[in-house]
């Protein structure tokens, strides 16, 4: 114990308030981001706490670089408050035998809940319903009318563990659902496309939950938009640029795309104007994950980790 | 035989009294003037004789919400079905029907998963705050770099259905693939579903993270969700109300929202329609809607079907399709 107390920690970005405080109680939390006085650089600040600095805490956006990575000579572990682990020099990390970790699974759920949310905030327009009411114009008329969710078809692009997710909650609502990935799954019982534009066809609702290559880049053009029709909906809980976003736009302003639910934009957080006025999308600003529960269970995963390295014990979730 | 005649004569097809406010026309006029002559108070043609149509009316179509008191069934002596045209049918004095002998239908399952479709879309847009997402997103708040704040997750929520009939069935069966755990209130134990039973109100509000009503309005259940649920659900607990407005106590609701005694709501349904208490209007808590969760087309359809059904049992004395009593 009295060795962990000055084992140091550097966390490189806010990640969340209750890791902060569950480091604190057994290592030396070092913030890059505070307190640091505002004219000393990272590598000043870096080489001021190189000599404690054993492990590295980072998430999707920030990693640990090849520069914080040479700056530590006593780095041992990088452990990542996400799923995704590209911003961290992974090759550095090997020649060094540093440990990497990530927070797999703990959010598969959360994001297919909020897809299933999308789908029928999108196809109900739950959203427009309430702006009319909280614009008095309830008292005016009637809300215009939306199309029914259950049993609509679903199409899910991608069928990992977020698409299954999302696949076994529109079962529920009796909605048939087919599939485009790789590769075919028979053990699911969903129908197989190897054509993203076919599958559309024969879609009213498409879900985007593959992982972002240079394969799905676009994955969601014209042709797939123009196949889905003037009462489909895309729902986009994947990357911004799986989607084609200017053809998203003209298709839902010429009437040949019912409706899009989207949780992430090419550019975020620019969100272009021509979606504001638009009744027939749902627009969030890629929360997919962002719950007291998951983000409590990341942190206690992250610290999961740092607790089992320093004790010589296996790594919960290793990724090197 | 009654059919055949109703299919071949129609100077003597059936006679069908409609009943309805001025803001609910005849939803599908077209379809039932192929089976039944409508006689509508609202719009008499010039030579009916409404007194002789009054006192002929076997069959009765309450259109929407149309109130049908004592004194609606008094003026039609040989009145014998009300059919309704909604799943809850707390328009329709239940108590006079019965007593007269009158059966009264209502749209069945017509409407059950579109209401249930809409249910869970409410709570995943409370619990993940997709309407005050979509509010920071169009007002610019992402781009300025504001944080929004984290929603509560779905997944292992203890739910509580306050009415386990068709639609909160429905209800119960989404939210199982949300890996939500179901527990429910009704008059009676349903012996043959999964989910646990609670007699009381207050304790399966004690029991619950979130409340979803849907059961019918009656003199019982008038103010089911009072000051002593929402307690017992606690401050971050969730109501989602789309049964009627009169299930929920909504001065009480808008003083525990305000107040902070109550985590977020879900109402498509209010005490005073289209009436909402304006304090709501600020919170980014609370889902508002304008009582549609029943309203698709393909609902629309469905409860066409539904109707013309139990008007044509009606007419041929065979039994009904949905009766409720």
């Amino acid at each position: 114990m009295a060795e962990e107390a000055v084992i140091g920690v550097l966390m490189l970005c806010p990640t969340s308030a209750y890791l902060e405080r569950l480091i604190s109680t057994r290592f030396n939390l070092i913030k890059l981001y505070s307190p640091r006085p505002a004219a000393q650089s990272h590598s000043k600040f870096l080489q001021l706490h190189a000599h404690s600095i054993r492990a590295v805490v980072g998430n999707a956006s920030r990693g640990a670089d090849a520069g914080v990575i040479d700056a530590l000579p006593k780095l041992e572990l990088v452990a990542s408050y996400s799923v995704g682990v590209d911003k961290i020099d992974l090759g550095r990390c090997g020649e060094r035998g540093i440990r990497v970790t990530n927070t797999p699974d703990v959010l598969t759920d959360d994001v297919a809940d909020l897809a299933i949310g999308l789908g029928i905030a999108t196809v109900r327009r739950v959203f427009e319903g309430d702006g009319f009411v909280r614009s008095g114009l309830w008292a005016k008329g009637y809300a215009p009318l939306a199309s029914k969710f259950s049993g609509k078809s679903v199409g899910v692009i991608g069928l990992g563990r977020i698409g299954s997710a999302i696949a076994k909650r529109a079962k529920a609502f009796g909605c048939p659902i087919s599939y485009h990935s790789r590769s075919e799954k028979p053990e699911t019982g969903y129908n197989y496309y190897r054509s993203v534009t076919e599958l559309a066809r024969d879609s009213d609702i498409l879900f985007v939950a593959c992982s972002l290559t240079e394969e799905t880049h676009h994955i969601i053009n014209r042709e797939v938009v123009d196949a889905l029709g003037p009462k489909g909906v895309v729902i986009n809980i994947g990357r911004g640029a799986h989607v084609d976003e200017p053809e998203l736009i003209s298709a839902l302003l010429d009437g040949r795309l019912g409706g899009a639910g989207l949780d992430v934009f090419e550019n975020e957080p620019e969100v272009p104007v021509e979606f504001f006025k638009l009744g027939n999308v749902v627009l969030l600003s890629h929360v997919g994950s962002d719950t007291v529960e998951t983000c409590q269970a990341m942190a206690d995963l992250v610290f999961a980790n740092l607790e089992a390295h320093f004790s010589n014990k296996p790594l919960p979730t290793p990724v090197l | 035989m009654a059919t055949l005649e109703i299919h071949n004569i129609s100077d003597e097809l059936p006679l069908l009294f409609v009943h309805r406010i001025p803001q609910f026309g005849v939803f599908f006029k077209t379809r039932l003037l192929t089976k039944f002559r409508l006689f509508d108070p609202l719009s008499p043609s010039e030579d009916s004789d409404v007194d002789a149509l009054r006192n002929s009316a076997r069959v009765l179509l309450c259109v929407g919400p149309s109130r049908v008191t004592a004194d609606t069934l008094a003026q039609l002596p040989e009145l014998r079905v009300v059919v309704g045209s909604s799943a809850g049918i707390d328009h329709i004095d239940l108590d006079e029907c019965k007593r007269r002998g009158i059966a009264v239908t209502n749209a069945g399952d017509a409407f059950s998963a579109d209401v249930a479709d809409y249910a869970v879309g409410m709570l995943i847009g409370v619990l993940r705050k997709v309407n005050a997402g979509d509010r920071f997103v169009r007002r610019g708040m992402w781009l300025q770099g504001s944080d929004f704040q984290l929603g509560s997750k779905v997944g292992g929520k203890r739910i509580g259905i306050v009415g386990l009939g068709s639609i909160g069935y429905l209800i119960a069966k989404r939210l199982k693939a949300f890996g939500c755990a179901i527990a429910y209130n009704s008059r009676k134990e349903k012996p043959s579903v999964p989910f646990q039973y609670y007699r009381n109100v207050v304790e399966l509000a004690e029991d619950s993270e979130v409340l979803i009503v849907c059961c019918a309005l009656t003199d019982e259940t008038y103010h089911i969700i009072n000051k002593d649920v929402m307690r017992a659900l606690g401050k971050d607990g969730v109501i989602i109300n789309v049964g009627r407005g009169n299930l929920v106590d909504e001065d009480e609701l808008v003083k525990a929202l305000l107040q902070g005694e109550l985590g977020g709501a879900g109402l498509d349904v209010f005490e005073n329609e289209p009436g909402v208490p304006e304090e709501l209007f600020k919170l980014d808590n609370v889902v508002l809607s304008p009582h549609k969760a029943a309203l698709t087309p393909e609902s629309f359809a469905a409860v066409e079907d539904v109707v013309m059904a139990n008007l044509e049992a009606a007419f041929s004395n065979k039994p009904l399709l949905s009766p409720v009593c």
